[in-house]
């Protein structure tokens, strides 16, 4: 089927998801639920790679650009800088695509598949927004949270092994995280935060929805859901940068 | 009542039902027979309306299901129980829970009322004391009547039942046809049961219809089905010793 159909699907399911809902004490129940697994349960992915990327920037920093031309504060001012402007933002939510898309294409293709999709219809349940929805909701609250923490941590890990292994003392690190800094990029990297969260949950709700077939295709969902996502939140990425920094 | 006027469906090029005509009553169990692949299940969906038919119509209580804007189709769902074949109870709830949730959705009820009333339903289908329990945990028999109990739970005025028996032992399958049976007439509900099994046929069919050749070939009640001389439906509903002696027993051939 053409790129167009199902772009014109996705905008299609998108309609049913943003409708009415039946109940909003059951969706609202269903979006903290959502925050624990999607959020909360990435915590310790999101800290663990944050910390080791801001440490490998910072030696890969001083170990390549080492000139005493260079002046001493690049190396705070680079982490920083790669963190909160890519790294944290986009680098973090393609990873997330992976776990959280995979898991929200899993589940629904797998409901799917058990007829369950169709039990909601006839129960006269809107469906798509049952199950979409609070992801939607969840993920965008959550995620920068994550990003923040990602930023924090990243950081932090730069100042660990710059300051550890001895190539950049603490205050020259601190300087430099300090150097010149516009609180707009943080605001930049939020925004895309959103949008990105929005692209994995939505991109990976429309690939367990229209799951067709057993396990197998649920597996195949899975993996588009990933696959799209990270393309999806690529094209984003540039679209938003040249909108918001140019 | 529910009335299915002129209904055919297909999939790209190939049709799989053709100018259906049927009325199904309320308060009788309605079955749906014919072979595997005869179109049985589509014309259920097609009834719920899971599946758009290609032509014709479905008239819930003489109102067109096709004619109803998203509101009022929503509505009548509220007036629709199914249990489906694999039940299609919700993996990540409680039996509880399962049964609870149309009235977490629906019902203008207190948290209170909704388990007593979801006890209730669970009582009325036999099942005590799994409540905390998960559909994984449970054995598929239980899995069924706790699909009943959910579609129960709203008190339908339709009720669709789609393969009841498949997978099931013989001793459950006869006290999930009595429960679909004794809840049809409990609730004054519009049931319709689609199987191939000729044991629930004979044990609980107030009208049977019979899908053959993408048509609805036959249609009659349990007496009319064994005197039938329609050769397409003896040959499906006799391919069993069982039935052949039933056959005989009634001095047939």
């Amino acid at each position: 089927m053409g790129l167009l159909f199902h772009i014109g699907r996705y905008f299609m399911l998108l309609g049913e998801v943003f409708s009415k809902p039946e109940r909003r004490s059951v969706y609202w129940r269903r979006t903290v639920e959502e925050m624990d697994l999607l959020g909360v349960k990435s915590l310790g992915i999101v800290a663990l790679l944050s910390l080791f990327m801001g440490a490998v920037i910072a030696i890969q920093t001083k170990t390549n650009i080492d000139s005493p031309l260079i002046p001493f504060y690049v190396v705070g001012f680079t982490v920083r800088q790669s963190t909160i402007l890519e790294f944290s933002p986009t680098i973090i939510s393609l990873i997330l695509a992976g776990k959280v898309g995979s898991t929200i294409a899993a589940e629904i293709g797998s409901m799917r598949v058990k007829e369950q999709i169709d039990a909601l219809d006839i129960m006269g349940v809107n469906s798509a927004g049952y199950l979409i929805l609070p992801k939607i909701i969840a993920t965008a609250i959550i995620n920068p949270f994550l990003i923040m923490i990602s930023m924090f941590l990243s950081i932090f890990g730069g100042w660990l092994a710059g300051v550890f292994t001895g190539i950049i003392s603490s205050s020259n690190y601190i300087a430099g995280v300090q150097w010149d800094f516009d609180p707009y990029i943080v605001t930049y990297a939020l925004i895309k935060t959103v949008v990105f969260a929005v692209i994995i949950a939505t991109v990976s709700g429309y690939h367990g929805y229209y799951t067709r077939g057993g396990t197998r295709e649920v597996g195949i969902s899975s993996t588009k859901a990933v696959v799209y996502s990270d393309v999806v939140i690529l094209i984003a990425n540039y679209l938003l940068t040249q909108l918001l920094l140019l | 009542m529910i009335e299915v006027r002129q209904l055919s469906k297909s999939f790209g090029e190939v049709e799989v039902l053709h100018d259906i005509n049927a009325q199904f009553h309320k308060g009788k169990v309605n079955q749906v027979i014919g072979k595997s692949g005869s179109g049985k299940s589509v014309l259920a969906k097609c009834i719920v309306g899971l599946l758009a038919p290609t032509s014709g119509e479905v008239l819930y209580s003489g109102e067109s299901f096709q004619q109803m804007d998203k509101e009022r189709k929503k509505l009548l769902r509220q007036e629709i129980g199914m249990l489906f074949q694999s039940s299609a109870l919700f993996d990540s709830l409680t039996v509880l829970e399962n049964v609870m949730f149309p009235l977490r959705m629906f019902a203008t009820m207190s948290p209170a009322e909704m388990r007593e009333r979801a006890g209730s339903c669970l009582k009325r289908v036999r099942i005590e004391g799994q409540d905390q329990k998960y559909p994984a945990e449970i054995s598929g028999g239980m899995q069924k009547r706790v699909g009943i109990a959910r579609a129960i739970a709203m008190q339908p005025k339709y009720l669709f039942v789609d393969e009841p028996n498949s997978g099931l032992d013989p001793q459950t399958s006869i006290v999930i046809d009595e429960l679909i049976k004794e809840l049809t007439e409990e609730f004054d509900t519009t049931t319709l049961v689609i199987t191939h099994d000729m044991n629930s046929v004979m044990g609980i069919a107030d009208h049977i219809f019979f899908i053959h050749s993408k048509r609805l070939w036959w249609q009659g009640t349990r007496d009319e089905l064994l005197r039938s001389d329609n050769q397409e439906l003896q040959e499906f509903i006799f391919a069993g010793s069982l039935m052949r002696q039933v056959r005989q027993a009634m001095g047939g051939r």
